[in-house]
C-alpha cells in the first residue's frame, strides 16, 4: 500500500515537473534573471559611456531618498516627487476607470446572452490595433485645433480652446483610456457572478436600494474591484508611453525617468535604482491592499 | 381574523416566442392570521409567482392583495411586513451568522444592543445557540436552512412565505425540518406561506393546501379534504398515489350506487348526488384495497418491496388499467403472478366532482 502510495506520488511528481519545467524555465530566463540584474545595477556605479562599473555605489538611492554626497551625486527631491504624481495618476485611472465600468458591468449583466457577448467583444475590440496608433488619434482629439475643441467651440460652450493636452489631465484621460478593459473584464465577471437572490433577501429584510448596494453588493463584488484595481493600478505606475505623448512637462511620471536614464542620460544605475523603487511601491501597494481585502473577509 | 387577502389576481408573462402565458389567472386566497398554508403545484403552475407578489418582486396586472386590511401593491418589497425564506438561503457570505441574522434589524437602525438580543433569541429559536460568529460557509445545509429562517423571523413579520426551502435537504433532514418549521410555526404565531411542488411535505405541515395548476387554484383544503376528496382528477393524480375508474351507475341501492366500468369491473360506490346513467371517475388509494376471497379479481404482475409494506400491481381479469395495491409484507404476501380478489369498503372510493 505505501509502496504503490510513493509510486503514485513519483509518477504524479514526474507529471507535474514535466508540466512546469517549460514555464519554470521561460520566468527563471526572461523575468527572474533580469529582475536580478536590474537589482544588481542598482547598486553599482554608472559607467561614462553607458553600462556599469563593477563597484558598490549607494549613491543611486541616496539621490532619491537624500543622502547623497552633494559632490558626484546631488539630492533631488524631484525624484520622489516624481513617484508620488504617479502613484497619484495611477490611483486616479483605477478610481475614474472603475466609477465608469461599474454600472457599465451591471448593465452588461442584465443584456441577453446574444448582446452581452457582443458587447464583451466591443470591450475588447481596442486591442486589435496598436496602442501608440490610438494614442495617436487622442493628440489629435485633443489638441487645441482638434476635435474636442472645435466640437465644444462649434455648439458654443467655450470660445477659447480647453487646453487639455499636455497636461496631467491628458494623461490620466489617455491611462484611464487604455486601462478601461482590464478594469472592466474582472468587475463584469464579478457582477455577472453575483446571486440576485442576495439583493432580493436584503430588500426582503428590509433594506433599501442605497443600503442594500452597501451592505451586499458592494462587498460581494468587491473581489471583482480589488482585481480591477490591482490589474490597472500596477502598470499604471510604471506608465510611460501615455505620458510621453499626451503629457507635457507637467504630465512626466517615473516610467519617463527610467526611460530617460537607460536611453538618453545612460545612467544605467541609476535608472535601475529607480525601476526597483517603482517595483517595491507597486509591491507594498499590492500586499496592503491584499491584507486589507482578506480582513474584509472577501 | 384574516390576515392576508389576496383577490382576482392576474399576472401575464410574456414568453420569448411572444405568446401569452397566464402565471395568475384569477386566484383568489385568504390566508388566517395563524394559518400554515401550503401552495402546492408542478413547476409552471403559478406558486412562485404567486409568492413573489406577496413580497413584492412581481407586480400584479389586476387585482389586490392585503395585509390585514392593508393594500400591498404600493410598498416596495423593502416596505412590506412580509419576509421570505429563499429556496437558495441567499445568505450573505460576506458577513457572520450573527450579522445575517441581524440584517433586518441593522438596516432599521435597530441599536447592538437590542440586535444582539434578537439574534439571540432567533438563533435559539433554531436551535442555533453559539454559531453567531460563524461564516455561513462554514455550516452544513441543515444549519444554513436554519440561519436563513432564523433570519426571516428576527423582525418579526406578520407572515412568512417560505419558497421550497427544504427542497435542498436529503430525506431525512427534510422529514425533520417539517416538524420544526410546523412548531415554529405555531409558536411565532404568525401566517406561514409555503410553496413546494412536493405532495408529502404538503400533506405533513399545512393547515391547508392549495392546489394549484397554470395559474389557477384548483382545490383549497385540509390536508384530509385534498388526500380524501380530491375535486379534479389532476389534484387526485397530484396528491398520493392514485387508482382511477371511470365507470357508469347501473343502479342506485339506498346509500350505495353499483357502477360497471367499460371493461365489465363492477363497483360500489357511495351513491351521495349520483344517478342512474351517469359516468363517474372514483378514486381508490392503494391503501383502501385489502385482499380477500371475493372482489375484483385479478393477477399480480408485479410486486414492489417497500420495507414493511408491498406495492402490488394487479391486473384485473376483466380488462382495464392496473389496480396498485398497498398489502403487508408478510410470509402469506402474494407473489407476482399469484390470482387474488381485491375488496374495499365502499364508503373508502370517492367519486370526483369533475373528471
Amino acid at each position: 500500500m505505501c509502496w504503490r502510495l510513493r509510486k503514485l506520488m513519483t509518477r504524479q511528481n514526474l507529471v507535474l515537473t514535466t508540466l512546469l519545467a517549460p514555464v519554470t524555465l521561460f520566468l527563471g530566463v526572461f523575468f527572474l534573471l533580469p529582475l536580478v540584474i536590474i537589482g544588481l545595477f542598482s547598486i553599482l556605479s554608472p559607467g561614462l559611456y553607458g553600462g556599469v562599473e563593477w563597484s558598490f555605489y549607494h549613491w543611486n538611492y541616496g539621490r532619491i531618498f537624500g543622502w547623497a554626497d552633494g559632490i558626484d551625486e546631488i539630492f533631488e527631491p524631484i525624484y520622489l516627487q516624481i513617484l508620488l504624481r504617479s502613484l497619484g495618476f495611477a490611483a486616479m485611472t483605477v478610481v475614474l476607470s472603475l466609477l465608469l465600468c461599474y454600472p457599465v458591468a451591471f448593465w452588461v449583466s442584465r443584456l441577453s446572452p446574444k448582446t452581452r457577448l457582443f458587447f464583451l467583444f466591443l470591450v475588447t475590440l481596442p486591442f486589435f490595433s496598436s496602442l501608440v496608433v490610438r494614442l495617436y488619434a487622442w493628440l489629435l482629439i485633443l489638441k487645441p485645433s482638434g476635435l474636442l475643441n472645435s466640437a465644444l467651440m462649434g455648439i458654443g460652450v467655450i470660445s477659447q480652446p480647453l487646453e487639455i493636452l499636455y497636461t496631467p489631465a491628458a494623461v490620466v484621460l489617455g491611462m484611464v483610456y487604455i486601462m478601461v478593459p482590464f478594469m472592466f473584464l474582472p468587475l463584469y465577471s464579478a457582477v455577472d457572478n453575483l446571486d440576485r437572490a442576495l439583493i432580493e433577501a436584503s430588500m426582503d429584510l428590509g433594506a433599501n436600494r442605497i443600503q442594500t448596494f452597501f451592505k451586499v453588493i458592494l462587498p460581494q463584488t468587491l473581489p471583482g474591484i480589488m482585481g480591477g484595481a490591482v490589474i490597472v493600478f500596477i502598470p499604471s505606475v510604471g506608465n510611460f508611453i501615455v505620458p510621453d505623448l499626451l503629457g507635457g512637462a507637467r504630465g512626466l511620471m517615473i516610467g519617463n525617468l527610467v526611460e530617460q536614464q537607460f536611453l538618453s542620460a545612460r545612467n544605467w544605475p541609476f535608472g535601475a535604482a529607480l525601476s526597483m523603487i517603482i517595483m517595491s511601491v507597486v509591491l507594498l501597494v499590492l500586499l496592503s491592499s491584499l491584507g486589507r481585502a482578506k480582513k474584509a473577509g472577501v | 381574523m384574516a390576515s392576508l387577502e389576496i383577490r382576482a389576481a392576474r399576472r401575464h408573462f410574456v414568453t420569448p416566442e411572444g405568446g401569452r402565458v397566464a402565471a395568475l389567472d384569477g386566484i383568489d386566497l385568504t390566508v388566517g392570521a395563524n394559518e400554515f398554508v401550503t401552495l402546492l403545484g408542478p413547476s409552471g403552475c403559478g406558486k412562485t409567482t404567486l409568492l413573489r407578489a406577496i413580497s413584492g418582486f412581481e407586480a400584479l396586472d389586476s387585482g389586490s392583495i392585503r395585509l390585514d386590511g392593508t393594500d400591498l401593491a404600493a410598498l416596495p418589497p423593502f416596505k412590506r411586513p412580509v419576509n421570505t425564506v429563499f429556496q437558495s438561503y441567499a445568505l450573505f457570505s460576506h458577513m457572520s451568522v450573527a450579522r445575517n441574522v441581524g440584517y433586518a434589524l441593522e438596516v432599521r437602525g435597530v441599536d447592538r444592543k437590542a440586535r444582539e438580543a434578537a439574534v439571540e433569541s432567533a438563533l435559539a429559536k433554531v436551535g442555533l445557540t453559539g454559531m453567531g460568529g460563524r461564516r455561513p460557509n462554514q455550516l452544513s445545509g441543515g444549519q444554513r436552512q436554519r440561519v436563513a429562517l432564523a433570519r426571516s423571523i428576527v423582525a418579526e413579520p406578520r407572515l412568512l412565505l417560505l419558497d421550497e426551502p427544504l427542497s435542498a435537504l436529503d430525506r431525512n433532514l427534510r422529514q425533520q425540518m417539517q416538524i420544526e418549521l410546523k412548531t415554529l410555526q405555531s409558536r411565532l404565531g404568525i401566517a406561514f406561506v409555503f410553496v413546494t411542488h412536493d405532495q408529502e411535505e404538503a400533506l405533513t405541515m399545512s393547515d391547508r393546501i392549495v392546489v394549484m395548476r397554470a395559474g389557477r387554484i384548483e382545490q383549497i383544503g385540509t390536508p384530509r379534504e385534498i388526500y380524501r376528496h380530491p375535486r379534479t382528477r389532476f389534484v387526485a393524480e397530484f396528491i398520493g398515489e392514485t387508482n382511477l375508474f371511470h365507470a357508469t351507475v347501473d343502479r342506485i341501492e339506498g346509500a350505495q350506487a353499483l357502477a360497471r366500468t367499460a371493461q365489465g369491473v363492477e363497483m360500489l360506490l357511495p351513491a351521495t348526488g349520483l344517478r342512474r346513467g351517469q359516468a363517474v371517475t372514483a378514486v381508490l388509494r392503494p391503501a383502501d384495497f385489502s385482499l380477500a376471497d371475493q372482489g375484483i379479481a385479478g393477477r399480480v404482475t408485479r410486486a414492489v418491496y417497500l420495507g414493511s409494506d408491498l406495492q402490488l400491481y394487479v391486473q384485473p381479469d376483466a380488462g382495464g388499467e392496473e389496480i396498485r395495491v398497498t398489502a403487508r409484507d408478510g410470509a402469506n404476501a402474494p407473489a407476482t403472478g399469484a390470482a387474488v380478489h381485491l375488496s374495499y369498503a365502499p364508503e373508502a372510493a370517492h367519486v370526483l366532482e369533475a373528471a
